[in-house]
């Protein structure tokens, strides 16, 4: 074995030696039983058990949690409930009025969460369009600048929620720079409305970056003498921007959209370490119902988060959906013909 | 409008600045405050003592009170600004001070003891770092202990992941086993379903396993990435088949061929995957907290979310462990920026 | 249909400059084309006249007008690309009347220019289809058809046919200059390629490194190069480049001879002025390949005695890669057929009616040729 370049590869590549030598006898002897082509079975494995396990398996555990009531966590132990779990989160006096409902907290997050990705997802994906039409100018230090919008992307959601509760407070240097203006300082977290707004801002502030990125590579894409010929045909910079810019981002854009929706119905760890939900249940988002219904209450009500995951499931599924949908008629032009 | 689309349009300088140029840089600028501002803020104020941040309006530098260190006393006195009787200012040093009576002495002169109100004096600020505020967050909380829970689940899920996806994507890339096409179909599938909507029957799971309130109840789900898996076979697909038919002559074994052969070749993939998997373990939150419920295993995410509760009035220890648990990624940002946003280019845009 | 007339161009892009003070003048109706190595500038300067790149000195200016300050769009020409760029998204029709709808020309009007360029063109059938759906010369004449529908003033072409294969590029080659004679547009054409050229050029505009090395019709190109460069650019095997000394000077114009200082070594007379030649110079010969015969020695050739390194037959003609005695290589170019093998010695002859004499420093040609009968 070639002795080691760095000494920080010394430790992985003696485990890893270690691991190569220790599986090649079993493995040897394996692919003598199965042959060459179905080894590669056992090269996925460890990925299948593992998805199976954790993906495949609780899927199907899910409906059976969501069906049944009780309050005991393994299945068997649990009374079969049929649709009472839905219905209990179904139950409405007035759809449009969550304090109607029998479960008001839940329509009040499906409410929120529908609220909050509409405007969030919007708000979002124009920010990171203006960012990247502006980051695909000729700039000096592109990737520098690049590097500024997409760094909050890597932070935790808890540090990026405390960073901003840290600025938000009541003795915040936001209501501080207020003070100096003359103006009173506001709740900004302990108020529904400002709150709300808050929660928008810290996401859109925290995830614009990733989105940025994939619509600048998706500009940059679009070759440079596409404009010199919209240029030598007459075309006005808005026109060149709305006949030509945009048509060819279409398809990044609406990719970049499914994906903000996806996240955004999904919201929960920022939120909840910003603002815990609250006040009241202002915002209080799907995810967090689906925790504090399963997990953090007195009772873990495990059927009613269950039955509440597949409303979230569904919706995600529509998403998809659509996206699929959208794509595939993206790709699906008519063929290439070869006639000179 | 039309200067506006130029400003949208525009992909090369004629050589000409016109103000859509200035409003791009001075839209750069809004930004870069913007993004790095608030956690420059952070920054400072985890510098800055406990007294300075209960301050309202806040300083925007960490000050600290000044202090001199005089003969005959054991501790540093803290030095005031004093208006004396005759209208005059000076700075003098506190011996003690009882109630709203100070006894000050002028360091010029330490033996003239002089009586002063406290309301005819105001500290004296330097520039001062309060270091303590860190070196107090390992004393004083089990921070040392939550720091070692992430930074295990986060270098052994790494690892694991690392070698399952890599695994996973050799088989999907150069084997041809019949029903390959759907075991890859079937990963690539799992992305849309998020670990959200299947909480509670992972938690049974983990319960059943036995890794309920453990670290490997963290780690264990999470390296099946089906991005990873994605990402390296895109990149196994360019190795040659020819390398492992060779290797197959030399009678090397196909877990040797893995190892010495696709594995090291497929490096530049592999770090570009090692460097989100930090990112995404070091970051975790929901299901560490539903699995982890004891404070002693909690990771430092967790930590800081339940000490955000107890210690809204101790924001300088909270501020200084936000400080620590940013400070990896920002390295590896730093250092690595490149890799990650061609990352992202790269597969992001599926 | 327009004039176009460079005076004293500079393009500097930074320190560097690029084209340093062309003067050029284009005719109404003329075919120009602009042709060079890599690098000598050729886009540069085609994109300086559309428009789309400024001018750091001089004037460019299009049927007596300046048009330096006049933006690509408004200067009434129209350009095909290199890689034609056409709108990806926009269906055939879509792409050709783009340009239209851009300065708002009424719907109806629109649709009668766009069907009379793709008439024209054959691509009517194609209307409906997408650019990706195109053979790469259906998509080279959408692009000319863009170029067409905006009744250009100029015709603009960078390098039009280099994506395109070799027989395609042939049949394209026609099409534009079958343009052209129906047109009678002005047409200023790019390419690096000597044989486009010479064959479509009314005039042709040879650069090199940003300066203009000579311009004339091709057959003037061919028959009487301004410099070494020029003569070793135009015609195909390249020109031969032999070293010669100046013998003497006669009545008949200059002697040269092979081989230097060699007094028993045969000379013959180029009909030249002879201006100043001084017996001894050292001068470049050129010689073009089709022009050297094989066999007897006679008074209007120079002999030389040639060694046959390699050997192509085509069928109707044969090339010969020879090296001489003094070491430099000749290339041959006789039609027919030939019996010799590699190894072999053989005799050639230099005729001096076609040979052209160039000073060895700056490679300008050397001495005004006699006007001769049949060598124009």
């Amino acid at each position: 074995m070639r002795p080691p370049r760095h000494l920080l590869l010394a430790a992985p590549a003696a485990l890893g030696g270690a691991l190569l030598n220790a599986l090649d006898v079993p493995m040897r002897a394996l692919q003598r039983l199965v042959g060459v082509p179905r080894i590669g079975w056992m090269f996925v494995g460890p990925n299948l058990v593992i998805l199976g396990l954790f993906t495949f398996l609780p899927i199907v555990i899910n409906f059976y949690f969501a069906f049944t009531g009780g309050v005991e966590l393994y299945p068997s132990q649990r009374p079969f409930t049929g649709g009472d779990n839905l219905a209990t989160l179904f139950t409405c006096g007035n759809y449009l009025d969550p304090s109607s409902c029998e479960k008001d907290i839940f329509w009040r997050a499906v409410y929120n969460t529908a609220k909050f990705a509409l405007i969030q997802v919007g708000l979002m994906v124009l920010f990171a369009l203006v960012t990247a039409l502006v980051l695909n100018r000729k700039i000096m230090g592109r990737g520098f600048w690049r590097g500024v919008f997409f760094y909050p992307v890597l932070l935790s959601p808890v540090v990026v929620a405390l960073i901003w509760k840290w600025i938000l407070q009541r003795e915040g240097v936001l209501n501080a720079l207020l003070a100096s203006g003359g103006f009173a300082p506001v709740g900004w977290l302990t108020e529904a409305s400002t709150a709300f707004f808050w929660c928008v801002f810290v996401s859109i502030w925290a995830h614009m970056g990733f989105y940025t990125l994939i619509l600048l590579a998706g500009l940059q894409a679009i070759p440079a003498d596409l404009y010199e010929a919209a240029e030598m045909d007459s075309a006005s910079p808005w026109r060149r921007f709305t006949r030509i810019t945009l048509p060819l981002l279409l398809p990044n854009l609406v990719v970049v959209l499914v994906l903000a929706a996806i996240r955004a119905v999904q919201i929960f760890d920022e939120i909840f370490v910003l603002t815990g939900g609250g006040p009241g249940s202002a915002t209080t988002f799907i995810v967090q119902f689906i925790y504090q219904t399963g997990f953090a209450e007195a009772i873990h009500q495990y059927g009613l988060a269950a039955a509440a995951s597949l409303v979230l499931a569904g919706s995600l599924l529509v998403l998809t959906l659509i996206q699929l949908r959208i794509s595939r008629k993206a790709t699906d032009g008519p063929s290439r013909r070869d006639d000179g | 409008m039309a200067s506006l689309a130029a400003f949208a349009t525009a992909t090369r300088g004629r050589g000409r600045r016109d103000w859509t140029d200035w409003m791009s840089y001075a839209y750069l600028l809004l930004g870069l405050v913007l993004m790095f501002g608030p956690v420059l803020w952070l920054v400072l104020s985890s510098f800055k003592s406990a007294a300075a941040l209960n301050e309202f309006p806040p300083q925007l530098l960490p000050y600290g009170q000044a202090s001199v260190r005089l003969a005959g006393h054991d501790e540093p006195l803290p030095l005031y600004r004093v208006k004396l009787a005759d209208g005059s200012t000076r700075e003098m040093a506190e011996v003690r001070r009882i109630g709203i009576q100070a006894t000050m002495v002028d360091p010029k002169e330490p033996t003239e003891e002089l009586k002063v109100n406290i309301r005819d004096r105001e500290r004296v600020r330097e520039f001062r770092f309060a270091t303590e505020n860190y070196t107090g967050v390992f004393g004083k909380f089990a921070f040392a202990r939550f720091l070692w829970n992430s930074v295990f689940i986060t270098v052994v899920a790494t690892i694991i992941t690392l070698l399952f996806n890599a695994m996973a994507a050799f088989a999907l890339s150069k084997y041809r086993f019949s029903g390959h096409k759907w075991v890859f179909l079937l990963i690539i599938s799992t992305l849309m379903i998020p670990p959200t909507i299947i909480l509670v029957p992972n938690f049974l799971v983990i319960s059943e396993l036995g890794l309920l309130n453990s670290l490997w109840g963290v780690i264990w789900p999470a390296v099946a990435t089906p991005t990873g898996v994605f990402l390296l076979r895109q990149y196994m697909l360019t190795i040659p088949n020819e390398l492992l038919d060779a290797a197959r002559m030399d009678n090397a074994s196909e877990w040797r061929i893995f190892w010495r052969i696709v594995l090291p070749l497929s490096a530049p993939a592999l770090a570009v995957l090692a460097i989100f998997s930090v990112m995404w373990r070091w970051n975790d939150f929901l299901w560490p907290l539903i699995v982890l419920s004891k404070t002693e295993n909690f990771t430092l995410q967790l930590a800081l979310n339940a000490f955000q509760g107890e210690l809204t009035t101790q924001w300088h220890y909270l501020l200084a462990m936000t400080v620590i648990t940013l400070l990896p990624v920002t390295l590896v940002f730093a250092f690595l920026q490149k890799h990650i946003t061609t990352g992202i280019a790269a597969s992001g845009v599926k | 249909m327009a004039s176009l007339t460079l005076r004293n161009i500079v393009r500097r892009y930074g320190a560097t400059t690029v084209i340093h003070g062309l003067d050029l003048d284009v005719r109404d109706g003329e075919f120009v084309v602009f042709v060079g190595p890599s690098g000598c500038g050729k886009s540069t300067l085609l994109r300086m006249i559309s428009g789309l790149e400024s001018v750091s000195e001089g004037d460019i200016s299009i049927d007596e007008t300046r048009v330096n300050d006049v933006s690509a769009a408004q200067r009434g020409l129209a350009m095909v690309f290199q890689s034609y760029a056409l709108y990806p998204h926009m269906t055939v029709f879509q792409n050709l009347a783009f340009g239209l709808e851009n300065i708002r020309t009424p719907r109806a009007q629109i649709e009668e220019k766009v069907g009379a360029a793709a008439k024209m063109l054959k691509l009517d059938a194609l209307l409906a289809r997408r650019p990706t759906e195109l053979s790469g010369g259906q998509r080279q004449r959408v692009a000319i058809g863009r170029a067409i529908v905006r009744n250009p003033t100029i015709f603009l072409f960078d390098e039009p046919l280099s994506n395109l294969d070799a027989e395609l590029r042939v049949q394209m080659r026609t099409e534009i200059t079958g343009l052209h004679d129906r047109l009678k547009t002005t047409m200023i054409y790019v390419t690096h390629d000597q044989v486009e050229a010479m064959t479509m050029a009314d005039k042709i505009v040879v650069l090199r490194a940003g300066r203009i090395e000579q311009v004339g019709a091709p057959l003037q190109l061919y028959n009487h190069p301004a410099n070494r460069f020029v003569a070793g650019f135009i015609g195909s095997p390249q020109m031969n480049f032999l070293t010669a000394q100046i013998a003497g000077v006669a009545g008949d114009g200059v002697h040269v001879r092979f081989g230097a200082d060699d007094a028993r070594a045969a000379t013959a007379a180029l009909p030249v002025d002879p201006a100043d030649a001084a017996a001894g110079t050292l001068v470049t010969l050129g010689i073009r390949p089709e022009h050297i015969t094989l066999g007897e020695a006679d008074a209007a050739s120079l002999p030389v005695k040639a060694k046959i390194e390699r050997l192509e037959q085509l069928g109707a003609a044969c090339f010969l890669y020879c090296s001489l005695d003094s070491g430099e290589a000749l290339t041959v170019h006789v039609p027919g057929q030939l019996r010799h093998r590699a190894g072999d010695s053989v005799a050639v002859n230099v005729p001096v009616v076609h040979a052209h004499l160039f000073h060895t420093q700056n490679g300008e040609a050397a001495f005004a040729r006699r006007s001769t009968p049949g060598a124009d």
